[in-house]
């Protein structure tokens, strides 16, 4: 259906060389209690009103972005002999994951100037502004040397498959430690650097069930919420001394 | 099996978290410590975030402490006055120690001064109690009987006598409110219980009987990280109930363990134990400050 509909809106709309049709295996991730990751399928086709031309082929470049949030990174340096935090660079916005994954090497497929304008390498997809400090490339580097190493930072060059410049397919997998939010996903296709077609569509990520039921206690009846706390830490308490003392008779 | 912690916004290990509960609970019964001094440096390596590991623990402290004061109250070794006259120092030291914290986060560097605090205290209370202890123990072994403690120093010299009928004491009030009071801006700004303080104060500085301090110490600890979960749910929403609950199900079973073994124990071979594993956390948390990390960056989200 959604297909049809986007082949319809293709029909409409005056007609580009090469044009993205997407699909996602889910369009929404839901956390319940023992979420352990998830593996999105992104599948799509490249519908073209003429035959494909010769010349440089067809490259496709897939972004992941969750919700973009400030950050502060902050730099040890030694103090009297001790390790102690001394400057501190203040990133506008970050996204609490990103995964970039590309059928080719992307300092191949995409010029800078298109990295620029569109925002899709992880640098790229960092906004600081206003950072008072000299080198604040080594704070943003920093900031995507610890995430990458959590993972949540990824560069997956050659993951997409295009088959016959008309067929993709990637697995981006998200790992354990996600927040909630809209993970807005990207499809660029470029040809010779320059990006010919870009679609954008949303994954939510949403706590849902007991998970959800919590959260929206926590910050909305944060008394009862702690109230409730005590009760269970106090009951725990009880039973278990009552439990033992069963148990030594 | 892993589990999705609603307000960490982390997945763990369940069992992992079970095991973290029941190690703190076996030493929360055994010493009468709360065991924030552990769990909270134990949760940060598990990968929750340091609010919600100190806020946590809080409310863990509060369940494996009240299971094995529950124990201790059976055994009649709970000097309730003399606890009530310690939270009441203990509840204003808190509300101090809350300001003070805030203050320092204003300035900065509120995660050095914490270690350091950590670091000071730790190595001071876990010194003394090992020298204490072996002190006592040799003196115990060359004169074959138990060791008298001395029961008179300038403590018991001021104004305003209480008697302490379980702790068999005739003492002012104003040392064990100004003890509480201590412990309590301590334990808000290092965000612990504060036990492993108290436990050696009540000892030397009060003169109390090991066996009573330990039941007092727990009956106090309750109600000040009772205090401090309620203080972390309604202003920073960093309580994870479900955390919370996998680690109270380690730490009530732990801390019924722990009361069986300490009361199998001398009482100078558990202030040793006590000493040594203070003693450890300390020297750990300085390799810490002193070692130069493997990452010198670190990311915050704000």
């Amino acid at each position: 259906m959604r297909l049809l509909l986007a082949l319809l809106c293709c029909l409409a709309l005056p007609a580009k060389a090469e044009e993205i049709v997407l699909g996602l295996s889910s369009e929404a991730v839901a956390i319940t209690a023992t979420f352990d990751g998830s593996d999105i399928l992104i599948f799509g086709a490249v519908k073209r009103d003429r035959p494909a031309t010769l010349g440089e082929p067809l490259e496709v470049i897939i972004t992941v972005s969750g919700p973009l949030t400030p950050v502060t990174v902050r730099h040890k340096e030694r103090w009297m002999g001790i390790w102690i935090n001394t400057d501190a660079v203040e990133v506008d916005a970050a996204p609490s994951f990103y995964a970039v994954a590309t059928s080719g090497p992307l300092d191949q497929i995409l010029t800078q100037t298109e990295d620029l304008r569109q925002r899709i390498s992880i640098p790229r997809a960092i906004r600081s502004v206003g950072a008072n400090v000299d080198n604040t490339a080594d704070f943003t580097d920093a900031l995507i040397r610890i995430r990458s190493d959590e993972g949540l930072y990824q560069v997956r060059e050659n993951t997409v498959d295009f088959e016959e410049e008309t067929l993709f397919r990637t697995e981006i997998s998200l790992p354990a430690n996600l927040i909630e939010g809209n993970y807005a996903t990207r499809i660029f296709l470029t040809r010779d650097g320059a990006v010919v077609d870009a679609y954008e569509s949303v994954i939510a990520v949403q706590k849902v069930g007991i998970e959800r039921w919590l959260f929206n206690l926590a910050h909305e009846m944060p008394l009862a919420y702690g109230i409730l706390s005590l009760c269970i830490a106090i009951t725990a308490g009880w039973a278990a001394s009552a439990a033992f003392q069963g148990v030594r008779r | 099996m892993q589990i999705y912690l609603p307000i960490a916004e982390v997945s763990v290990n369940a069992f992992l978290l079970l095991g973290l509960g029941g190690l703190v609970g076996i030493l929360s019964g055994m010493f009468g410590v709360g065991g924030g001094f552990l769990i909270t440096p134990l949760l940060f390596i598990a990968g929750i975030p340091p609010a919600v590991a100190v806020a946590t623990s809080a409310n863990q402290i509060v369940a494996s402490s009240f299971s094995a004061l529950l124990a201790h109250l059976k055994r009649k070794t709970v000097d309730i006055p003399m606890g009530s006259v310690l939270l009441a120092g203990g509840l204003v030291g808190s509300g101090l120690g809350v300001m003070l914290f805030n203050l320092l986060k204003a300035q900065g560097q509120v995660d050095l001064l914490v270690k350091l605090c950590y670091v000071v205290f730790l190595g001071i209370v876990g010194g003394l109690m090992l020298w204490e202890s072996l002190r006592a123990l040799l003196r115990a072994r060359r004169t074959g009987g138990a060791a008298v403690r001395r029961k008179h120093n300038w403590v018991h010299n001021l104004p305003l006598k209480m008697k302490f009928r379980v702790s068999g004491l005739y003492i002012s009030v104003i040392p064990p409110l100004v003890v509480g009071l201590f412990v309590g801006v301590l334990a808000a700004v290092m965000g612990v219980g504060g036990g492993f303080i108290m436990v050696p104060a009540m000892i030397y500085l009060l003169g109390m009987p090991t066996k009573v301090v330990i039941g007092t110490s727990l009956f106090q600890i309750i109600f000040v990280t009772g205090f401090t979960t309620l203080l972390h749910a309604t202003t920073n929403y960093t309580v994870d109930i479900v955390l919370a609950v996998m680690l109270i199900i380690g730490g009530v079973v732990g801390a019924q363990i722990g009361t069986r073994i300490g009361s199998k124990m001398k009482a100078e071979q558990l202030r040793i134990l006590l000493a040594l594993l203070v003693l450890a956390v300390c020297i750990q948390l300085a390799f810490d400050l002193l070692l130069r990390p493997s990452e010198l960056y670190s990311a915050d989200v704000t």
